[in-house]
């Protein structure tokens, strides 16, 4: 592999952690409240609201049901009104924040509702309002879980990035398919992959470790 | 004039005599509980303390009765409605709570208790009927009064329900974080509650680190920390072992007496209710089915449902030389009768209940005396209910039938009461 490769890995990878982590960070902005509204509207929770939830969990499910390659081709003009282009790394920003998202509000609504009902009822029995419920109670009792959801989110948008390739968005997946696949050049793929697979293996530690770190149930 | 002088002084001296005796008489009872007795005290006169509420003392016995109303449920109902039916867990109920008194509801697990209990601070909105607290009505409240009221309210729980990602310190400074209480007072106060739990050195410490006697002493130090009125207890010792339920009681009673806090607990063991109780009240199917001060819901229980409570801390055992099998209800020649006395502490009897014999009547001999029959004891044991203690003796009677007879009445008209369980060979 000459050095050109190498620096070709280098780009590729630099593209995949940029695309990436900012898609990330934009996915749980929007997908935190989604995932508090999800939970705390459900029937026997501390607000309940059907129509808001069963909207809202429509929307969700109708986005995550979409492949990804459609969903990112479907959603072009969308992306070229937001970012004014539809072309490139920023723009494959968009639709992987899009996906996303609702998986992220699913994660953090399934980390929520394993907040015990008796640590709720006792806030509220000291007369917390719902909003100090969920900023006090649900969200800090939650976070360990809450970040290994968004492991599993981040390594789920790596796998998505692959596929920004349509968009021109360059990265890891990008190069394994150009290079690799259609050039035949299967030391650039195998390199490729390791690279993946490190990455994912070390965002999977990270994430356990600062969970781990955050748990305060098991401590001895 | 001088002889005179001195009958006069003699009577005078007769007279202070006779008051002071009459003072220290009224005074033992108050004795090794001031508390106690200013707390009636400020109950039974509002206002009036010390020396001018003495001088009411004749009518301590009404006026006690009618403290200050705490907790008032009138009508309360709560039903569960569904497609598969309508649940009542609770009937028209109607329970009033004196302030700085420890209200037991006793019942079988799905009676409706817990229901009950958390209707009083609103968790469970009633379907019906009104609630009172501290003369407040909660349910005609908004959200945001309710809070607020709520906070008057404090809570403890089985589970303990304590917040795992927060140590000790913070989670008894929660309640008051949601108040909005400023940090250096916050830090003042959680550590004057943290002292009177005694977990000062634990401060830091998590949830998980805790023993369950320690989580819920860290409830209680939580329930208490914005100064309630009431606290509600939901099962607290039911997940804790005999030893550090003890312990939990002791504290619990020790707060009533301290701050005068009125407490309600929901428990399936008749022993929190014998420990610390001064009331009960029994639930079944969501309905009282009796109510009345421990003592006499003990003494006296008048439902199935409360005999079987009462049998789990009192029952008597009779010993395995007795062949009960041959037992008859009828006197047959050569037959000894077994009767369970129990007798009562003479102090203050609650209730309008006359004043029972109590442990200074000799009352065993006199029987022996009397009737000549002869009293076997096979079992007996002292006991108390929160602070009066009462004893139970297992006798046989032997004797022939008239005089085991004239036996019994003496002992019920002397005010024991006499639990007749029948003839043995």
């Amino acid at each position: 592999m000459s050095d050109n490769m190498l620096e070709l890995l280098l780009k590729s990878l630099g593209e995949t952690c940029y695309m990436v982590l900012i898609a990330i960070v934009l996915a749980t902005l929007i997908g935190l409240p989604l995932g508090v509204i999800l939970t705390v509207t459900r029937k026997d929770h501390i607000m309940p609201n059907a129509l808001i939830h069963d909207v809202l969990g429509a929307i969700v499910n109708a986005t995550r049901s979409t492949p990804f390659i459609i969903l990112m081709v479907a959603i072009i003009p969308f992306t070229r009104m937001i970012v004014g282009s539809s072309i490139g790394t920023t723009a494959a920003i968009v639709p992987l924040t899009i996906t996303a998202a609702p998986f992220i509000a699913r994660v953090i609504e399934s980390s929520l509702l394993e907040v015990d009902r008796g640590v709720i009822e006792a806030a509220q029995s000291m007369g917390a309002s719902p909003f100090q419920i969920i900023r006090k109670v649900m969200l800090p009792e939650s976070l360990h879980s809450i970040v290994l959801g968004i492991t599993l989110a981040l390594i789920a948008l790596i796998g998505a990035s692959a596929m920004a390739g349509a968009l021109g968005g360059g990265g890891l997946g990008d190069l394994a398919i150009r290079y690799g696949y259609q050039r035949f050049q299967m030391d650039v793929m195998i390199a490729t992959v390791i690279v993946l697979i490190v990455m994912v293996q070390g965002v999977q530690s990270i994430g356990n470790a600062l969970s781990r770190k955050l748990n305060k149930n098991k401590l001895s | 004039m001088k002889c005179c002088r001195g009958r006069l002084f003699t009577r005078w001296r007769r007279v202070f005599l006779f008051a002071v005796t009459v003072h220290a008489a009224w005074f033992r009872q108050w004795e090794g509980k001031p508390g106690r007795f200013f707390r009636e005290r400020q109950v039974c006169f509002g206002e009036r303390t010390g020396w001018r509420a003495v001088f009411g003392a004749g009518m301590l016995h009404e006026w006690r009765r009618e403290g200050n109303t705490m907790i008032k449920l009138v009508d309360v109902e709560k039903t569960y409605y569904s497609k598969a039916g309508d649940i009542e867990a609770l009937k028209k109920t109607n329970i009033e709570v004196r302030e700085g008194e420890i209200f037991g509801i006793i019942g079988l697990s799905g009676a409706g208790k817990s229901t009950l209990i958390r209707c009083i601070n609103m968790l469970e909105v009633p379907t019906g009927g009104k609630v009172f607290v501290d003369g407040e009505e909660l349910t005609s409240m908004n959200e945001a009064q309710l809070r607020k009221a709520r906070q008057n309210i404090g809570m403890i729980f089985q589970h303990f329900n304590l917040l795992a990602s927060r140590t000790v310190y913070d989670n008894v400074a929660f309640p008051l974080e949601i108040q909005g209480m400023p940090r250096e007072q916050i830090s003042r106060r959680v550590a004057e509650l943290l002292d009177m739990v005694q977990l000062k050195e634990r401060a830091d410490y998590y949830p998980s680190q805790l023993s369950g006697g320690q989580k819920q002493r860290v409830g209680i130090a939580r329930a208490l920390a914005s100064n309630p009125k009431v606290l509600l207890s939901d099962e607290a010792t039911s997940a804790l072992d005999p030893q550090t339920t003890k312990s939990i009681l002791q504290l619990l009673r020790d707060i009533n007496k301290r701050l005068n806090l009125t407490i309600v607990m929901i428990t399936h063991q008749m022993e929190v209710v014998k420990e610390i109780c001064d009331r009960v009240a029994v639930i079944e199917n969501g309905l009282i089915i009796e109510e009345g001060s421990v003592y006499k819901v003990f003494t006296e229980p008048q439902k199935e449902t409360t005999k079987e409570f009462v049998k789990t801390v009192n029952d008597i055992k009779i010993p395995p030389i007795i062949d009960t099998a041959s037992m008859k209800q009828a006197y047959f020649p050569g037959s000894r009768l077994l009767v369970n006395l129990t007798f009562l502490d003479s102090g203050d009897a609650e209730e309008g209940k006359e004043k029972s014999a109590g442990a200074d009547q000799p009352l065993v001999s006199a029987i022996i005396k009397k009737f000549g029959v002869d009293v076997n004891i096979l079992s007996g044991k002292v006991d108390y209910l929160k602070d009066m203690p009462y004893g139970t003796l297992l006798v046989e009677l032997i004797g022939d039938e008239k005089s085991i007879a004239e036996s019994v009445r003496y002992a019920k008209d002397a005010g024991v009461k006499v639990e007749v369980i029948g003839y043995v060979g």
